[in-house]
């Protein structure tokens, strides 16, 4: 391998980026575009929920049981009715996701020291917030109940009962559990390894198109400096985009940081590495541009979006899914860039992921030189 | 020009810059050349002819080391194309058919870009620079973006990053073609300068009257070399037919009427008139007249012309057709 060779192509690359203002401008854009698109949408928070009561009893008792969920900042009461067609047609109509029906003879049971039944009504339609929706409801019922029953104890024995167990959640890391937390760290390294394979991309087929490539084919130059020359040239590209990204992430969400600077940069230079060789790889198998650009925008963002955990926990996927997820390069990053981000972990617990990304980064290099290789032949 | 030899492998002696013996390239069923076997001398401008699809593009790609040989062998500067292409690939300069280079860079980017891959020696590199900036006569606009220059520019600009590096044997696949005539005229006094500077050039086309400008031709017919000599051999060779000019005003009925004149081997249009190829001109000019007469056709112009390239090149498709009917 000739450095002098390896800088002709480097600096001919940039050439052509920087000749590219659009698409210079995309590539900048990009990263800050898709991160408060998604920052803001995929909001996983369930708060104010909207919510209706059907008050059958109208005594103090149910009352008391209302201000409980008026009280609370996971509930949005938007009204009273009367009868359960009504409930029907404002779930059918997305204006609330939960309503309480609390019978005719809540107070009545209550009186006499037997066991009220309260019916909670979701919208099951989103099944992940119906699921949250319901946790809410539990809690705030079994909490009034425990609290009720220790009335009529005290009442009852004249002494202060307190319940035998306190259970205090304390969540860590993301202490006020905000989604953007949890999503913009992940989305950081979905973002970048879309924006490279994008980049990457065109770069061969292009040449080939062009027929650039034969000229290029009847020199000394190897397949291995054409490769490492382009991906260097793009890789300043890359860390650009990931200056921004990081910026916006910061900034914008104010997302903590917690974690080694350096450590950072290290991975996302890892994982660049093997995000631009793989959309060289991807540029050197194509036969046309628009088909490397398919392939290069398929095989990096969709594994990058579902099978990173970024968003979708891999825990709760099937099996043969979960395997799957470990040949996929964006769940070591965002592993890396949540622990970083959030936890504050070091090396000493990411250096397998490390590892990974170096191996990642190496094997695709080498395939994407002996595609150079074949093509030539 | 500086003649300081630039990073190339030391080439084996070997009186000839190109050695082919019996090369054969197939694409499936097609073959696309055909046991093709020649030799170029060092120094000489050897022309490629033939119409396109005849093989000359497959051929100079095997011998730059793009394409690689169904069988055969060929060499060039001395190095086998099948065991040291690096070798090869760092002694020749290649010139595609379709124009090659980076049209977002400038011409001096292209340049530098060039350079840098044919790994010319930094103390080379600002003469290297100027002399082809020269030679393209693009000085003045070194700073312009490729795109933006013409056909005759950038095609004297390909060949100049070719040559960045000073190869010994050159490649230039129909690099005249869609360039103006004069043009094409200054891009053939440069591949001249180059041959006297002591390069070999091995240049294909489909100009037959760039054939004239060659110290050699091999003309090549569907994978097949049918003919090869010098242009001055290759027109001897038809002696044994003779090639009459004749201008009538009616040109087809003139070459119905010639269609019964004894002698008459072949009639084609050239130009404006008719190339009547005979083999006993005497007896057969006067037999035209006579005819011609009898068809009250009046004859502007019938004499005895030489050959040109062309007419030797459809004499020999002719022969070569009828041996394969």
């Amino acid at each position: 391998m000739s450095p002098r060779r390896l800088r002709a192509i480097f600096i001919k690359e940039l050439h052509h980026i920087t000749r590219d203002g659009r698409s210079l401008a995309m590539a900048l854009l990009m990263p800050v575009m898709m991160l408060l698109l998604y920052g803001y949408a995929l909001s996983l928070d369930v708060d104010h929920v909207p919510t209706l009561i059907y008050d059958q009893d109208q005594t103090s008792a149910s009352r008391d049981l209302i201000r409980q969920f008026t009280g609370s900042r996971f509930f949005d009461v938007q009204g009273y009715v009367d009868n359960y067609r009504a409930i029907e047609r404002a779930i059918d109509r997305n204006r609330i996701i939960m309503a309480v029906v609390i019978p005719r003879d809540y107070s009545r049971h209550l009186d006499l020291g037997e066991r009220a039944n309260v019916q909670i009504l979701i919208d099951g339609s989103d099944s992940n917030t119906a699921s949250i929706v319901q946790g809410y409801a539990e809690t705030v019922v079994r909490g009034y109940s425990i609290q009720l029953r220790s009335d009529i104890l005290n009442r009852r024995g004249g002494e202060r009962l307190t319940p035998p167990i306190d259970a205090r959640l304390r969540v860590w890391y993301n202490s006020s559990l905000e989604s953007k937390n949890y999503v913009v760290p992940g989305l950081i390294a979905v973002i970048l390894q879309i924006i490279a394979a994008l980049l990457t991309s065109l770069t061969i087929a292009r040449e080939w198109e062009m027929g650039t490539m034969e000229q290029l084919l009847s020199t000394p130059l190897r397949p291995v400096e054409i490769v490492l020359g382009k991906m260097m040239a793009y890789f300043v590209v890359g860390l650009a985009d990931a200056a921004v990204a990081l910026a916006v992430g910061l900034l914008v969400f104010q997302v903590p940081f917690r974690g080694s600077p350096t450590l950072m940069v290290v991975s996302v230079c890892l994982f660049l590495f093997g995000s631009l060789f793989w959309g060289i790889f991807v540029s050197a198998s194509a036969r046309t541009q628009l088909q490397a650009y398919q392939m290069g925008v398929l095989s990096s963002f969709l594994p990058a979006f579902l099978l990173s955990g970024f968003v979708y926990s891999i825990d709760t996927m099937p099996r043969v899914i979960q395997v799957i997820t470990r040949i996929v390069p964006a769940r070591y990053i965002v592993t890396i860039m949540k622990g970083v981000f959030l936890k504050g972990v070091g090396w000493r617990v990411l250096w397998l992921e490390l590892i990974f990304l170096i191996l990642y980064a190496a094997i695709v290099f080498l395939l994407a030189t002996r595609k150079m290789k074949q093509k030539l032949a | 020009m500086p003649r300081e030899k630039v990073e190339q492998a030391v080439s084996p002696a070997s009186s000839f810059a190109v050695e082919i013996h019996d090369l054969v390239k197939t694409f499936g069923v097609f073959v696309a050349v055909d046991h093709v076997s020649l030799q170029v001398a060092k120094g000489e401008i050897f022309g490629f002819l033939g119409p396109n699809g005849a093989g000359k593009s497959t051929t100079i790609r095997m011998l730059c080391g793009l394409l690689t040989p169904a069988s055969g062998a060929a060499s060039v500067n001395g190095f086998d194309v099948a065991t040291q292409p690096e070798e090869i690939r760092r002694s020749i300069g290649y010139m595609s058919q379709k124009f090659s280079l980076y049209d977002d860079l400038t011409v001096e980017e292209n340049i530098d870009f060039f350079t840098g891959i044919y790994g010319v020696p930094q103390r080379l590199r600002a003469g290297r620079k100027t002399y082809v900036l020269e030679m393209a006569g693009l000085t003045e606009r070194r700073r312009a973006a490729t795109r933006e220059l013409s056909g005759g520019w950038k095609q004297r600009l390909a060949l100049g990053c070719a040559i960045l590096h000073d190869p010994p044997v050159l490649f230039l696949d129909e690099p005249t073609s869609g360039v103006d005539p004069i043009a094409r005229g200054q891009f053939w006094s440069l591949i001249h300068d180059l041959s006297r500077t002591g390069h070999t050039i091995f240049v294909s086309t489909h100009y037959m009257d760039e054939a004239e400008y060659c110290h050699r031709l091999a003309l090549m017919y569907r994978g097949k070399v049918i003919a090869l000599g010098t242009p001055q051999a290759l027109k001897a060779g038809l002696t044994s037919h003779t090639l009459l000019q004749l201008d009538s005003d009616q040109p087809l009925e003139t070459m119905r009427a010639l269609e019964a004149v004894a002698g008459v081997l072949d009639v084609a249009v050239f130009g404006s008139g008719l190339h009547v190829t005979v083999d006993d001109p005497g007896a057969a000019m006067a037999r035209i007249r006579q005819a011609l007469g009898a068809h009250s056709i009046a004859i502007r112009r019938l004499e005895r012309i030489d050959p040109s390239m062309e007419d030797v090149f459809v004499a020999m498709i002719e022969t070569e057709e009828r041996r394969a009917a």
